[in-house]
């Protein structure tokens, strides 16, 4: 898991939502793929929680299963009111975390 | 275009539950349609989960599928629930379901009023030919519903 990027508007209307794009690499493998030198399953490891705060407070999150595509993708809706910073976190089955800030200017 | 599961079409879940083995014509073809069921009975009991006793309408809930994915490992959607938060009212989730996939759930996506707006796009993976299901929970308890068919041209998942 690595190599977070986000999107932000560069600059954001006081109370109007606005969109806020993330991606992250990561390989999300579903635990139903067979490894053909082994005959194995590979087991399950994929990011299974986002989370988007806002100056510290929960804005948006989400819970991932092992449908979602590999590199997950999402775009969100956020509110400010004022200007501020946009925390993200990834979770994966590992307890990995990944993480990556935004500032958000309100004007 | 190849329909590996064409010879299910026009049944209903319940149906094909009923046919699951009767209407096949080989072994391998039966473990499929076995397998078809259950995981149909699956997505439902994950669905039931989440809507509990409550009831559900259509409201005001938008999933954007495309119609054919050719490839099941990376199927764009969008969901959208209502407008803009106003009030007290706004949604508190949306879950995407994907009803014969291993597993049904594919995401849930979980709103505050500090979110404004319930409008997620992601990129979700489908085994096969299916129904994706969104539903979506409101704060002040509504449940809406909807579906759309996603025809995959070469399945997601590795199998």
């Amino acid at each position: 898991m690595d190599k977070p990027r986000v999107k932000v508007p560069k600059k954001v209307k006081a109370g109007e939502p606005f969109e806020v794009k993330v991606l992250i690499s990561h390989k999300m493998e579903s635990g139903q793929r067979v490894d053909e030198a082994t005959g194995q399953k590979i087991p399950r490891m994929i990011i299974n929680r986002f989370e988007a705060r806002l100056d510290g407070e929960l804005v948006f999150s989400a819970t991932l299963y092992p449908a979602v595509s590999a590199n997950p993708y999402l775009a969100f809706h956020v509110v400010a009111e004022k200007s501020g910073e946009l925390s993200f976190k990834w979770l994966d089955d590992s307890g990995d975390t990944a993480t990556a800030t935004a500032k958000v200017a309100v004007g | 275009m190849p329909e590996p599961v064409s010879h299910c079409r026009g049944l209903t879940r319940r149906r094909l539950l009923e046919q699951a083995l009767a209407a096949c014509g080989c072994l391998a073809a039966g473990l499929a349609f076995a397998d078809d069921a259950a995981r149909a009975a699956a997505a439902q009991a994950a669905i039931d989960a989440i809507v509990g006793d409550r009831g559900v309408a259509d409201g005001e809930l938008e999933l954007t599928t495309p119609a054919i994915a050719e490839n099941g490992n990376t199927v764009p959607i969008a969901v959208a629930a209502g407008g803009r938060f106003r009030g007290d009212t706004y949604v508190k989730a949306i879950h995407v379901f994907a009803v014969e996939n291993p597993t049904p759930e594919v995401v849930s996506f979980h709103f505050t009023p500090q979110s404004g707006l319930a409008q997620v796009s992601t990129r979700i993976r489908l085994a096969k030919t299916q129904q994706v299901v969104a539903i979506a929970e409101l704060s002040d308890g509504q449940v809406w519903r909807t579906a759309n068919e996603v025809k995959v041209t070469i399945g997601g998942c590795g199998g």
